[in-house]
């Protein structure tokens, strides 16, 4: 029967029409698939900065994928070239798509020329995650991370992405702060800019 | 206090939070990836999937069952209806279509035309026996076995092969009843 499967009409994946972007699933579903993945990763390891480092290469094959999606749907194709212009789109574009509102704040490193910080109140992938004393300063952000050092790597703005909590004043969980520390030549380029 | 009504799956959807479904369908495709690489046959990554699945579906189940206020099902023929209209819906956002019921009820179809977990996704040449969802097999034999039933899950039709739709088939294989976990007598 004739367009019974919208799929089976095209024998290749890449003919098929992009959806809007618009369906949705419940957050319950994606926290359970998360702590599933988590839990997985877990058994694989030994330590703690294998389980991030894990986390962090999941997140950036999202993030390769997240990047040429919104670049062909959002922003017609369109490249970014300069480091305010991807930082932006990650900060507005990728995290209003993915987590449904823009990230909390964007802001430079005082300290280095080459970091700048995205934070987040509540991460939505650590909202229903708990991490027990013994795992120390272990953030499973570090698949938001990985998901940002994706879209900034495939984008050619190389860069070292981690995530860690910071305490807030008068606030019960800590504030989540993604650190992005961009290589020499990003910022050599930037500057030949102008 | 009079009984709550079941709630429609729609109700229920709507009242949730959501997330995109591209980051779940992303996600889940990060971690097949994952499996892939790590396990490197596809049999096992099929038994892994199956085993998370069920991790989830025995606590998904507790949600459930607080979020639908579902009153328990009568026979096996209204609980592949409830999966399919409220729980399918509750958290995927799609409906599913229960089909081909065999002559005792024990042994049906879940038909779903649009699923989440498949979008942007191809199956390579090297992973022909893989069956893509089946986190979802898993998920509704872990939920069914916290409900007293217990059943077996397999892959009728899979898109991913070239088939039309995903159709799972659900056989009930017995009812076991709850064990009461303390003796009388202690």
């Amino acid at each position: 029967m004739i367009g019974v499967g919208k799929m089976k009409l095209y024998s290749n994946v890449l003919d098929r029409p992009l959806s809007k972007g618009k369906q949705e699933v419940s957050l319950s579903a994606f926290a359970f698939l998360f702590s599933e993945m988590v839990q997985y990763n877990q058994t694989q390891v030994d330590n703690i900065a294998e389980l991030e480092r894990r986390l962090e290469d999941a997140g950036y094959a999202v993030g390769a994928r997240v990047l040429e999606l919104l670049c062909h749907r959002e922003k017609g194709n369109r490249r970014e070239t300069r480091l305010l212009g991807i930082l932006s789109f990650v900060h507005s574009t990728v995290w209003k798509v993915l987590f449904g509102k823009v990230a909390d704040s964007l802001e430079k490193g005082t300290e280095h020329e080459d970091e700048y910080m995205i934070s987040e109140k509540e991460l939505l992938v650590n909202r229903f995650i708990s991490i027990p004393k013994d795992m120390g300063t272990f953030n499973c952000g570090a698949f938001v991370a990985g998901i940002v050092r994706g879209v900034l790597d495939n984008a050619g703005f190389p860069a070292v992405v981690t995530a860690h909590f910071v305490p807030v004043e008068g606030q019960q969980r800590p504030r989540t702060t993604i650190l992005i520390k961009f290589a020499e030549e990003v910022l050599r380029r930037e500057a030949r800019l102008g | 206090m009079p009984p709550v009504a079941p709630r429609s799956g729609d109700a229920i959807f709507t009242s949730v939070e959501r997330v995109n479904a591209e980051l779940f369908t992303l996600t889940y495709g990060a971690i097949v990836r994952q499996l892939l690489t790590d396990l490197e046959e596809v049999d096992e990554v099929n038994k892994q999937l199956d085993q998370m699945g069920y991790n989830i579906g025995i606590r998904l189940i507790d949600e459930f069952l607080a979020k639908s206020n579902v009153s328990r099902c009568v026979d096996f023929k209204e609980t592949a209806e409830v999966i399919a209209k409220v729980g399918f819906k509750m958290f995927l956002g799609v409906t599913a279509t229960v089909t081909n019921w065999d002559a005792d009820g024990t042994t049906c179809s879940l038909v779903l035309e649009d699923n989440p977990l498949v979008d942007f996704v191809e199956l390579p040449d090297t992973c022909q026996g893989l069956y893509y969802c089946n986190i979802l097999s898993g998920v509704i034999r872990g939920a069914l076995e916290m409900v007293s039933m217990k059943t077996e899950v397999t892959w009728i039709r899979d898109m991913l092969r070239g088939d039309d739709a995903f159709e799972m088939q659900v056989k009930l294989l017995k009812q076991v009843p709850e064990e009461y976990p303390y003796k009388d007598d202690e």
